[in-house]
């Protein structure tokens, strides 16, 4: 640890001048930059995601290893509290995202008489990618803030779903936090912060930790498995992609509320696997489910991972070869009308379940421009016939309207405070 | 619990039928999964509105990959036929200017047909193909599979006729509005249900209308079924279309039924039913989900422990002699979770699973778990 306990920015623009996500050629794909810099004596190589841009970083930025989502209600009356808090967090994710401590010299430097500015735990961790974005919920639009009338219309109240078994413990809240990073302790330190920070305004209502990225959002990154052993993500949108992520992911003035041009509306899910009794499953039965297999990733009836599906591909007698109720055929774009949604999840383990089983899944997060159009059909069409129901539990649920990104002088979401 | 569990694919070892498994299901060894399809590369196939030309005419037997070309103005399919216009796999919806691929397992070498149909109709334009090489039929001359598909049948039909039976006593309770009979009779006309559930899931517009659980309804769907009578007898009271609702139910069981005589299950069938049943155990009964109103889970739960069992003794005989070891070990663990089941009877039936401890409730989920990981290992066994 330095003597002075001070971070330099390591952060290069690499060229971007604020013009953040540019979506020209790889690797440049979310204004990533790879510096070299000195800190003490020893040579480090860090890596920062900007913070600022024109929409949101962690989003398409490649996704990195770990999550912790963290859903907060919002505890005050008061209007302006709520604004002056968004600019201070604004501040602080302009900081810890660079790399640097919440304040400066904060964990150490505050005086010994006062409790210390900075929590401590990220203090000789480069930056590790760190990505925080914020999202704001139905509830927020209630009225308490005069807000009633910036509600979009794409941010619903998600419908229940058959099958969905709800812990109202695990859903909903005023605000998100998602915090990305390649190292978990730098997440979770970002998120501590920002709640500790926010205390008096908001409280945590509940938060979510997620491990081994389990979509793919560049066609850098391979793509991961989720916790069934399955490749997922394969056909997910890319940072690539920019014609789905102008259709299908980035939302416009025109789309009901100027506020909004250049967000998203992110879905949260957090979905239980029964993976003991999947573990039971033959290989043909898991791949039948899947509707791929499970060595290279092939849709069912094709050679390669990303060979396009071929729902009319039919086998012995006719029966087609990716199954009714196979969940990529239910998820496709083809089934859809070409619906897409750039999926970010996580899986995870929270302990156990107290009757002898890991308390495994998936923590779904998804980007869409518009949940009514994209996830809810979609997420219908699966929790009715998908096979894989069987082995999958939704358990917690929370949508969030994502703000568009922030200039080097601006705040989260001040175009909802105007 | 109503959950579908649609018909897989048979494996190819069952029934010769060549189920075309994709390329890489050998991949769980970690090859690359870069084979390719036929020694020559993919056979092209040129479709026009009034041709089908295909660049050759034999192949090994083994994977033969098509790549079809439609030229033509039309939408058209292209099929690949055995003796008897058998379909061995088919690809449709190809648009004027699309190339797609078909990928089939050809196991047996023979006379083929290849066949274009512009426009998606008729018999198809028609070109002879002729597999070479391959191995030898896997006749389903199993005698013991087929005994333990006759015996198991024998076993569904014992419940069946007792299912329509008992679900006929019970409509008439509910519909004479004789509430303390009707709920008395829920839980012991359910068994018979629950017993042969791989069966009842085989029909998948049936088996929601007689056994959805409210959580589970989709939107718009009616609520209908044991579930919705037991919510109207242990909950809400009787509503004015429980009559109906009754009606219906016994209409459906009568249905199934009938439907079930003429349904014929493979070896792997009830390999996999066996298994299936313990999963609904672990997934639905053990968390009290099932019969939410009732709390009658554990009537189900020895129902489907003895649907588990029904399956697996028809296949003893093949088990035995296949794989003695994994016949005592699951006589030894269904024995296991009888003795907990047994110890939670009372009176007539069981305990009202809302009266189990938490530490109950674990103990059969760990005897659960312990015996169906050795019924995961059933289906390999039966389809060697």
């Amino acid at each position: 640890m330095s003597e002075e306990g001070t971070r330099v920015s390591r952060r290069k623009l690499f060229g971007l001048a604020g013009a953040g996500v540019a979506l020209a050629g790889a690797g440049a794909a979310a204004g990533i930059g790879i510096d070299k810099a000195t800190s003490g004596n020893a040579e480090a190589s860090v890596t920062t995601v900007d913070f600022h841009g024109e929409h949101q970083a962690g989003i398409v930025t490649p996704a990195q290893a770990n999550l912790h989502f963290a859903a907060l209600d919002v505890t005050t009356k008061d209007r302006e509290k709520l604004r002056q808090l968004l600019k201070t967090w604004t501040d602080a994710a302009r900081r810890m995202t660079a790399g640097q401590e919440v304040v400066p010299n904060g964990a150490v430097g505050s005086g010994d008489y006062a409790p210390p500015g900075d929590t401590g735990e990220a203090l000789d961790l480069p930056a590790s990618h760190l990505t925080l974005t914020i999202g704001f919920g139905p509830s927020l639009f209630d009225g308490r803030f005069g807000l009633a009338g910036k509600r979009p219309p794409q941010l619903i109240d998600l419908p229940l779903f058959p099958k969905d078994k709800l812990d109202p413990a695990r859903g909903g809240g005023d605000l998100c936090i998602q915090a990305c990073a390649d190292d978990p302790q730098v997440a979770v330190h970002a998120v501590r912060n920002l709640v500790r920070l926010g205390f008096g305004v908001t409280e945590v209502r509940w938060s979510q930790l997620g491990f081994g990225r389990s979509s793919s959002t560049s066609r850098e990154q391979q793509t991961p498995r989720n916790l069934f052993g399955f490749k997922d993500g394969t056909n997910n949108i890319k940072s690539e992609d920019t014609d789905f992520l102008r259709d299908q992911v980035w939302a416009t003035a025109a789309d009901g509320q100027a506020w909004m041009a250049g967000g998203s509306y992110l879905v949260a899910r957090r979905i239980r696997m029964h993976i003991e009794t999947w573990d039971r499953e033959t290989l043909d039965g898991q791949q039948q489910i899947v509707g791929r297999t499970k060595g290279t990733g092939a849709p069912l009836g094709q050679t390669a991972e990303f060979d396009e599906l071929d729902l009319d591909v039919g086998g012995a007698g006719g029966e087609p070869l990716i199954p009714a109720d196979a969940h990529v055929r239910l998820a496709s774009h083809q089934a859809l009308n070409g619906v897409r949604i750039l999926r970010r999840g996580y899986n995870f383990v929270d302990g156990s379940d107290g009757v002898g089983h890991l308390e495994a899944g998936l923590f779904f997060l998804a980007f869409n421009r518009d949940t009514r159009k994209q996830y809810v059909p979609m997420q219908q069409a699966l929790s009715s016939k998908d096979a894989m129901m069987e082995y999958v539990q939704h358990t917690g649920s929370a949508h969030f309207a994502v703000p568009p990104g922030v200039s080097r002088t601006g705040y989260w979401g001040e175009g909802l405070f105007a | 619990m109503s959950v579908r569990k649609s018909p897989r694919t048979p494996l190819a070892v069952v029934a010769g039928a060549a189920a075309l498994v994709a390329l890489t299901a050998c991949d769980s060894q970690g090859s690359t999964g870069n084979e390719t399809a036929a020694a020559g590369g993919p056979i092209k196939v040129e479709a026009t509105d009034t041709a089908c030309t295909v660049s050759a005419t034999t192949a090994g037997a083994g994977n033969v990959t098509f790549e079809i070309t439609n030229k033509g103005t039309k939408v058209t399919e292209f099929y690949l036929y055995a003796e008897g216009d058998r379909i061995v796999g088919e690809v449709e919806n190809i648009a004027p200017g699309l190339n797609r691929r078909l990928i089939v397992e050809v196991a047996d070498a023979g006379k083929y047909q290849t066949a274009c149909k512009p426009g998606m109709a008729g018999d198809g334009i028609r070109g002879e193909f002729t597999v070479t090489g391959g191995a030898a039929k896997q006749g389903d001359a199993n005698a013991q599979k087929a005994q333990a598909t006759k015996s198991y049948a024998g076993y569904v039909a014992n419940n069946t006729a007792a299912l329509e039976e008992e679900t006929g006593k019970f409509v008439d309770l509910v519909k004479a509005g004789k509430v303390d009979e009707a709920k008395a009779a829920y839980a012991r006309t359910r068994t018979y249900y629950e017993r042969i559930e791989p069966v009842a899931e085989k029909f998948g517009d049936l088996d929601p209308a007689i056994d959805v659980r409210e959580a589970d309804l989709e939107p718009g769907q009616q609520f209908t079924g044991f579930h919705r009578l037991e919510k109207d007898l242990f909950v809400s009271g009787l509503q004015a279309d429980s009559p109906q609702i009754a009606d219906k139910l016994l209409t459906d069981v009568k249905d199934l039924v009938a439907k079930s005589k003429t349904f014929e299950l493979t070896a792997l069938d009830l390999a996999n039913g066996a298994k299936g049943l313990l999963d609904e155990v672990a997934t639905g009964k053990i968390t009290g989900e099932e019969e939410t109103f009732s709390h009658t889970d554990l009537w189900d739960f020895q129902a489907n422990v003895d649907g588990s069992k029904g399956a697996i003794t028809s296949l003893r005989p093949l088990l035995q002699e296949r794989d003695a070891a994994l016949v005592s070990t699951l006589d030894k663990e269904f024995a296991n979770v009888q003795g907990l089941l047994d110890k939670t009877r009372a009176g007539e039936g069981f305990k009202l699973y809302n009266e189990l401890s938490q530490d109950q409730v674990k103990e059969f989920a760990s005897a659960v778990d312990a015996l169906s990981e050795p019924l995961s290992k059933v289906a390999e066994v039966v389809s060697k």
